[in-house]
């Protein structure tokens, strides 16, 4: 990629190269793919061909990276989490802080991306589907900032869950539409999402809120995402003078995991790390844990490992964490398990909930649910390591969105429901 | 071409009147009565679509999905579908059977397991909704094998080399989505339609593989239906008979509403008149 506007020493940290890029139908070796219904497949070529313009156009990106710095904020900071390390015991620990970026959660790198794309396409309609809402909150902000009207899709028992986000979508202006079939959780809110857009693909676009999803959306949203792991990886070498041993992201549909460890793939005595959902545990069928206990299955529209039965029916998850309750998986990390570059890891509910009390504790940052996995994990890994070594943790978000749920495990609520 | 479904539009030509293509979904409201029902919609089609019941179907409307969930929930595996798509084809030698579905199910069995166990049921082709031509190399050999035709479906969104393709990758019949949206939505305009279907006829006829054109997901009337036939090769029911099943309570009122409702689909393509008339 040739060079942005000069002031721009922001921009200068980005590497605008696509590396690993899937094959021309979107495949990641055997995964990936578009596997849609006839009538988006040529909105989807078209979003492909969309995006792959705007890639090399230079415009583009001064203006997606003008927003993301100044409107975003970005860069976000990689914090050394000193006490935390010491507390734990073993590697140094270091957050990046996406929990930091405007409506507090990494979503919104991708979701000022395809609203960039959505207009660039004359789109005056988006819509979203969301499951923890933190995807839906940062859809309808830029659908607010981008003057464009906005449905969002949510299963009706995370609406219930995530109440503070539903009305703050409904703030910014979006139609929140309850999704009641299913499970009624995110899987059902993409199959309703999708069905709507089947209908009204001429004038909307979708904008998918994970690295899974027909191709180009897994790698539409891998490539909004790797600022993150593109800050992080320049940030350590600023701070540390070297490379973290480890990288460690939760993985719902993977788009924080791809964000972090994409730009991480090529070092390779970098041990990238992915951490499921394991809800009430592994051995309990009750998780979100598609790489662990899945099998190779085809769900909206990709190729990938899937939580399903012996006759390919899709199962209900479990975690408690909205953002996190997916029966499926990006498909390009169903491939880094295959190829070996992924390392699989998992954190219960319980070990969730304790990780998010121990970093409120000693750090005073408060993480959302989703995040929190990967700190479980991630404090785990450090504690077996030296402490000349270095643990980077995914802080993807924050945990405004989840005190609910927190007050009520801590007792100091009563349980409604 | 599988010998049945070519002789199905032969025949259907040479009566002049376009063929009745009902879909059921296998196992709704569970696997006794899915039978007794499927036999009475055969009575009335030339061909029957058996729809595989999916946890997740993407491109179904609310009658449909709540038709896949009835099925599972009353206990309908893959297993059944075959044994219900063979039961059809003891009954009826002559009807075209479709297995119609979503990718994960045939895909968890296998497609070399699945098409053997789908042709030797007696079944004549594959629908599968969400694997387009591009992604055939997970299906095309182990269906072509076991002599399965591989339906695929056009859109008003496809424009001429998706056309091209499912003409030289598709076979048996080609199935046009009449409207953009899913199953059982309402029917978009008709001049369009036809200039549509015109167009596919057309690019079909010079390709090497001809095929007739089917025109289905929003045809709900027997005036809609005679409407479609003059310019289809085919029409395509299926929500409107699966209502039949969620607006009944006991099975003998499901099984009369179900043979009334073809009846008058029937005769709507028999008479090639308004069902106004009828």
């Amino acid at each position: 990629m040739s060079s942005l506007p000069e002031h721009n020493d922001f921009a200068a940290m980005y590497n605008l190269e696509i590396t690993h890029a899937p094959d021309a139908g979107g495949h990641f070796g055997r995964f990936g793919g578009r596997f849609a219904a006839e009538t988006l497949m040529q909105p989807l070529k078209e979003i492909e061909e969309a995006f792959f313009d705007a890639w090399n156009d230079d415009a583009f990106h001064a203006e997606r990276l003008a927003l993301l710095e100044n409107y975003v904020g970005r860069a976000t900071p990689l914090y050394h989490a000193e006490r935390l390390s010491k507390q734990n015991g073993g590697a140094q620990i270091y957050l990046k802080r996406e929990d930091l970026t405007h409506t507090g959660a990494h979503k919104i790198n991708n979701t000022i991306g395809q609203g960039l794309l959505a207009r660039r396409m004359g789109k005056k309609h988006v819509i979203a589907e969301t499951g923890a809402g933190q995807h839906g909150v940062a859809t309808a902000t830029v659908a607010a900032m981008f003057g464009m009207s906005c449905d969002i899709y949510m299963g009706r028992e995370d609406m219930a869950r995530q109440m503070p986000n539903v009305l703050r979508m409904r703030l910014l202006g979006a139609n929140v539409i309850p999704v009641d079939s299913g499970t009624a959780t995110l899987k059902d809110a993409v199959n309703e999402a999708l069905r709507n857009w089947v209908a009204t693909c001429e004038d909307t676009f979708y904008i998918f809120g994970t690295a899974a999803g027909p191709h180009p959306y897994p790698l539409l949203v891998r490539q909004f995402h790797t600022v993150i792991g593109q800050e992080a990886r320049a940030q350590i070498l600023k701070q540390a003078g070297r490379l973290p041993d480890v990288a460690v992201a939760c993985v719902g549909g993977g788009s924080n995991a791809m964000g972090l460890l994409h730009p991480f793939r090529d070092d390779a005595s970098v041990k990238l790390v992915a951490v499921e959902a394991a809800g009430y545990g592994l051995t309990t069928g009750k998780h979100a844990a598609s790489l662990a206990a899945g099998k190779a299955g085809i769900l909206h529209g990709n190729l990938t490992y899937l939580l399903e039965d012996d006759e390919g029916q899709v199962q209900g998850t479990h975690s408690i964490s909205a953002g996190l309750d997916y029966p499926g998986i990006g498909p390009e990390l169903a491939f880094m398990l295959e190829q070996g570059r992924l390392t699989l890891d998992a954190a219960t509910d319980a070990e969730a909930m304790t990780a998010l009390q121990t970093l409120t504790r000693s750090e005073g940052i408060i993480p959302a649910l989703e995040s929190s996995h990967a700190l479980a994990a991630g404090a785990r890994i450090a504690k077996a390591m030296q402490p000349d070594q270095i643990v980077i943790i995914n802080l993807s978000g924050r945990g405004d969105k989840d005190m609910d749920s927190v007050f009520k495990h801590m007792g100091w609520l009563e349980d409604a429901s | 071409m599988s010998k049945r479904l070519a002789d199905v539009f032969v025949r259907c030509k040479a009566e002049n009147r376009a063929a009745l293509v009902g879909y059921l979904t296998a196992g709704d409201p569970d696997v006794t009565s899915s039978r007794e029902l499927l036999l009475a919609l055969a009575d009335n089609c030339d061909i029957l679509e058996i729809g595989m019941p999916f946890s997740d179907p993407m491109a179904d409307g609310p009658v449909i999905q709540a038709a896949s969930e009835r099925a599972l929930a009353a206990g309908a595996h893959i297993d059944d579908v075959f044994a219900l798509t063979r039961a059809v084809r003891d009954a009826h030698p002559e009807i075209g059977i479709v297995l119609m579905g979503y990718a994960n199910v045939p895909y968890a069995m296998g497609f070399e397991t699945f098409a053997e166990k789908a042709s030797s049921a007696g079944a004549d082709a594959v629908l599968i909704v969400d694997i387009p031509p591009e992604e055939g190399h997970i299906c095309d050999a182990a269906l072509k094998k076991h002599n399965l035709d591989r339906i695929l479906l056009l859109s008003p969104t496809s424009p001429d080399d998706r056309i091209k393709l499912a003409c030289e990758n598709g076979s048996g019949f080609i199935y046009y989505v009449s409207l953009t949206g899913i199953t059982g939505a309402d029917m978009g305009n008709m001049e369009s339609i036809r200039s549509k279907v015109a167009h596919i006829q057309a690019l079909s006829a010079r390709a090497s593989n001809h095929m007739p054109v089917c025109v289905g997901f929003g045809v709900k009337t027997p005036e809609q239906a005679t409407q479609v036939a003059q310019f289809a090769d085919g029409v395509v029911v299926g929500s409107h008979f699966v209502s039949r099943i969620a607006e009944n309570s006991d099975h003998d009122s499901m099984r009369s509403a179900m043979l009334t409702a073809a009846n008058h689909m029937r005769q709507a393509l028999n008479s090639g008149v308004s069902g106004d008339n009828i």
